[in-house]
């Protein structure tokens, strides 16, 4: 009996498939859900979700840029704040967004140890959201690497 | 009396009034028919998201600690009204619905002592608003879901709302739109969007179906809570967003539906005064014609 599983993004319905086994980047580590898996609730972080058939052979992959994932014992439900296949990742592009990133991030964190009051918490939540970016972009490239391109 | 000039030109300008209107009923249906494809599309979501929540929600609501956004700020006096509108008009009822609904919450929470503060999104609803609430209102913004709604764009209007929410700038906020039934019905909706606000037979209907397991949670509760809430924020208004898409797009399909007919009608009119009265005309001439040549 196979495990129904969804991928969902606020978009859209990604996926709708009874699967064997899929294999679910969670936040404390990937884990891979099988019929039967205890109910369970875990966040995401940026990786790819592997969908395997009965021959435990990865037959569809998916990046996800973090999200949630609930599993009963016979469902298992993605939430996903986006989703796309490895191969519309586009090395160029993120390697210029990573720079971009990377040379803002300094600048900021220090303008956090400096600011005060409501100043603080916005400019410290600009900077979770910068930290945030930066480690899609790096699973990206890192999921681009594991696909040989 | 109306010359047959006169008449002549008023046909021509009902015309191409009614060319309008058609065109904008066209156009109109085929954004009718993405927006409603696009809030159908986001519907797994938020239907999903709900689900957890309400699983969550229902275990951590009493419990001291529980995250503001669920559990409120403990007080009831500040309120946030956020009114969706559409940044174009031309849309029938659709803005008036809003706005009157909108107008009736201030009054009542005005009269009950609250503070009101307006968030504003769409053209319409601010330039309604700023003449009776100038200053109440916080913020407005324009130009949301241009082409489409985004969520991104959503979710910048979530972490605004968050970041006021954070800085102890109101209590409640509350989001007024048009929930899309039909082409022809459009319902007003008021959702409480902070404290979250979980619905119990939901909470109820989880339970039931897990058959009384209880998940297990990686991080803990809380973590995901703490992750979960905003991003709910961010999805309720995005879902009112894209219901108000097709509200409006609806609403402007039937009201230039009706102003073509109505074009219509007064075309079919002006044309049959026209014709009499050139018929007038020709029978006054030919009277004329006629007792000049007896007279003879």
């Amino acid at each position: 009996m196979p495990v129904e599983f969804e991928l969902v993004t606020p978009e859209r319905l990604v996926v709708s498939t009874p699967v064997e086994m899929v294999v679910v980047p969670g936040s404390e580590g990937n884990f891979g859900v099988l019929p039967g898996h205890a109910p369970f609730i875990s966040t995401l972080r940026p990786g790819t979700v592997d969908i395997y058939d009965a021959a435990r052979t990865i037959t569809r992959r998916i990046f996800v840029g973090g999200g949630l994932a609930e599993v009963t014992p016979e469902r298992c439900t993605v939430l996903a704040d986006e989703a796309m296949p490895p191969e519309a990742l586009d090395r160029a592009a993120l390697d210029a967004e990573l720079t971009e990133v990377e040379g803002n991030l300094p600048m900021l964190r220090e303008q956090v140890g400096q600011a005060q009051g409501t100043d603080r918490e916005r400019l410290a939540a600009e900077l979770s959201r910068l930290e945030r970016r930066q480690a899609v972009a790096r699973a990206k490239l890192q999921v681009l690497g594991e696909i040989g391109r | 009396m109306p010359s047959l000039k006169d008449l002549r030109n008023r046909i021509r300008s009902v015309r191409s009034t009614q060319k309008i209107t058609a065109a904008m009923k066209m156009v109109a249906a085929s954004r009718l028919r993405r927006a409603q494809e696009q809030a159908e599309a986001a519907r797994p979501y938020a239907g999903r998201m709900e689900r957890v929540l309400a699983s969550l929600a229902s275990g951590m609501a009493g419990m001291p600690g529980a995250p503001p956004l669920l559990a409120g700020t403990g007080r009831d006096d500040v309120h946030m009204l956020v009114v969706a509108t559409s940044d174009r008009g031309l849309a029938g009822g659709f803005n008036a619905s809003i706005l009157r609904e909108a107008r009736r919450r201030i009054r009542d929470l005005d009269n009950s002592g609250k503070t009101v503060k307006i968030l504003t999104i769409g053209r319409k609803g601010r330039d309604s608003l700023r003449r009776d609430y100038g200053r109440l209102i916080h913020d407005s913004l324009t130009e949301i879901g241009r082409r489409g709604v985004a969520f991104e764009e959503a979710r910048d209007i979530a972490q605004r709302l968050l970041a006021l929410y954070a800085a102890g700038e109101f209590d409640v906020a509350t989001i007024v739109f048009n929930r899309f039934r039909s082409a022809i019905t459009q319902i007003v909706t008021v959702q409480q969007l902070i404290p979250f606000a979980p619905s119990a037979e939901q909470a109820e209907a989880v339970r039931a179906s897990l058959g009384g397991a209880i998940y297990e949670f990686e991080p803990s509760e809380e973590e995901i809570l703490d992750e979960l809430l905003p991003t709910n924020l961010a999805v309720q208004i995005y879902t009112a967003l894209l219901e108000n898409a097709a509200s409006e797009q609806g609403a402007r399909m039937t009201a230039m539906d009706n102003a073509t007919r109505n074009a219509g009608e007064m075309i079919d009119r002006l044309t049959l005064n026209y014709n009499r009265t050139r018929q007038a005309v020709i029978t006054k001439e030919l009277i004329e014609i006629i007792s000049g040549a007896e007279a003879l």
